[in-house]
């Protein structure tokens, strides 16, 4: 019988299972013309990890936290903005006959 | 704040992704659906920001305000031929993210590592640092600050497989009996570091297209664990979608190349040419005399063509050529000839790679085909121009089993009447193997930068 109180890590571990295989439909319909932007696109959404950057940069006023979470905003900020904006640069340039 | 409104948000922010990617499927959407990935981030940032009990506002910004910067001015300046390690930097800063966060929660939460806290702390750190110096040197190979050439020692695949089980052992011990030990943490995340850099040198640079698509995956596959450190479901949504795009573009060069992932991994493809392998010119073929044509030659043969297809390989990409390509082919158009582009899956150091370039030089997407797409024209095309592309278009692929290419799917350019190859020399491509295609009797070989080829042509047809 299953538990009424599932608990935490194993709702992630349902959510992991099912969103790879959404992911997996969703971009397999995917053109291989627009595969470099998809890749560098979802290379940006792969910066979500800034989300627990924010959080190890701010927690604290320890000097040891406050390097490390700098270090991880930077990184996570890069992969964001860098990400969505080549990835933009590059299907603007897609055009139509 | 409502206890799960935050939750909600990240639930919305969690389907604007999934709906983000799904709008990549046609060019006309994509625009509009990376802008809604990008709201997406913002939103899911910034409720975090503001529910999250932050102390120290400076360094946060700080540290946007630097990696904004950075992001702005590489995603400016870099060139389209650049993309592939452009994309191999940006994986590496996502798997150093997560190393970062990972260390940084264990610090965090030290007092109250469980078991489970500790597992899924290591793995987000493990898989991290492996993406980051495997990312860094992909992007080194890609960039040529190192040589592009597999690097093989005696006993590599051993080397690799033990610090694998030594961290993976390693790992297991310390969440079991020594979870607070900080000597533990950072050995593993070493050992982490030396893998990742070891799993891609034996890598050569065709096979980049497979390795950048694994690199993704595992940037995803971090951040997952990360989500699972944070108890955050929007990063174990969103890492999965990584993870599968990265495995789905993996699995597609692989069977674009007809090997599998493994011996793209292991098998230090590209080294040395087998012995006896393509030295003949496929079954009952002999070595003929290689013949140079002139420009002049291949301009008689446009005069009289009507349908051209172009095949840009990894060449086009180093000679800069996309533009004069685009040139040669709007005076071809104005002449009346059909013009189309047959893209291979593996063509270039990227998935798409070619796309992209042909689509900064102004080609309209639709004259861009896929191999299914266009394969079958061949037969009924006069002229296909072959600029830079090689092993993609051998066909020892098809007629020559000792081949190591040997069924790979090919794009079938033999089989059109004229087949013009721009070619800077007679060296084989980068798997080491000699083309045959070379040799046909219907075959046009022009030597000489691509670029310059090209330009030539398209000025003797601007002056017919």
């Amino acid at each position: 019988m299953p538990s009424d109180m599932l608990p935490l890590y194993l709702v992630g571990l349902y959510v992991l299972v099912l969103s790879i295989f959404v992911g997996y439909e969703v971009i397999s319909k995917v053109p291989p013309l627009l595969h470099t932007p998809l890749m560098s696109g979802t290379n940006a959404i792969s910066g979500i990890t800034l989300v627990g950057a924010v959080v190890a940069a701010g927690h604290s006023n320890e000097v040891f936290a406050s390097v490390i979470g700098f270090l991880a905003v930077v990184a996570g900020t890069i992969n964001v903005v860098g990400g969505y904006m080549v990835t933009d640069r590059m299907l603007r340039m897609f055009k139509k006959r | 704040m409502y206890p799960y409104t935050l939750d909600l948000i990240y639930l919305v922010t969690s389907v604007m992704f999934i709906i983000g990617i799904k709008m990549l499927s046609t060019p006309a959407a994509a625009t509009r659906g990376n802008y809604l990935s990008a709201i997406a981030m913002l939103v899911t940032v910034g409720v975090t920001l503001v529910t999250s009990q932050i102390v120290d506002w400076v360094t946060i910004w700080a540290g946007v305000a630097v990696g904004t910067a950075i992001g702005i001015v590489a995603s400016r300046m870099v060139q389209m031929t650049a993309m592939p390690q452009m994309v191999a930097l940006y994986n590496g800063f996502g798997g150093l993210a997560s190393a970062l966060v990972a260390l940084s929660e264990y610090d965090r939460q030290h007092a109250a590592l469980t078991p489970y806290l500790t597992s899924v702390i290591l793995l987000s750190l493990i898989v991290g640092n492996v993406t980051f110096t495997g990312s860094v040197v992909a992007y080194a190979k890609l960039q040529e600050l190192m040589p592009g050439r597999p690097m093989l020692f005696r006993g590599q695949h051993w080397i690799n497989l033990i610090l694998l089980l030594v961290t993976l052992g390693g790992g297991a011990y310390m969440t079991a009996y020594d979870p607070l030990v900080w000597n533990w943490f950072f050995a593993l995340g070493a050992i982490a570091l030396v893998l990742g850099v070891l799993v891609v040198i034996p890598i050569g640079g065709a096979d980049m297209p497979v390795v950048i698509a694994l690199l993704n995956s595992y940037s995803g596959i971090a951040v997952s664990f990360t989500g699972f450190v944070l108890n955050n479901n929007v990063l174990i949504i969103a890492g999965s979608l990584v993870g599968a795009s990265g495995i789905f573009l993996t699995n597609a060069m692989c069977v674009a190349m007809n090997r599998s992932v493994w011996n793209v991994l292991f098998g230090g493809f590209g080294q040395t040419a087998p012995a006896g392998a393509g030295a003949a010119a496929g079954p009952g073929g002999d070595i003929g005399a290689v013949k140079a044509y002139t420009i002049e030659d291949a301009v008689n043969v446009f005069e009289s063509a009507q349908s051209v297809i172009f095949v840009p390989g990894y060449g086009m990409a180093a000679a800069q050529a996309q533009h004069a390509v685009r040139d040669l082919a709007d005076h071809l158009q104005q002449a009346g000839l059909n013009v189309r582009y047959a893209i291979h899956p593996v063509a270039g150091r990227m998935p798409g790679h070619m796309n992209v370039l042909l689509a900064e030089a102004n080609v309209p997407y639709d004259l861009l085909c896929d191999m299914e797409q266009i394969n079958d024209d061949f037969k009924n095309t006069d002229v296909a121009v072959v600029v830079g592309a090689n092993d993609v278009v051998n066909p020892a692929a098809n007629d020559d089993p000792g081949s190591p290419i040997y069924g790979m799917p090919i794009l079938n350019v033999e089989q059109t009447r004229t087949v013009m190859v721009l070619k800077r020399s007679m060296n084989p491509g980068f798997a080491g193997i000699e083309n045959a295609l070379f040799l046909r009797d219907n075959t046009m070989m022009l030597f000489g930068d691509a670029k310059a080829t090209l330009t030539k042509l398209a000025e003797a047809l601007k002056h017919r």
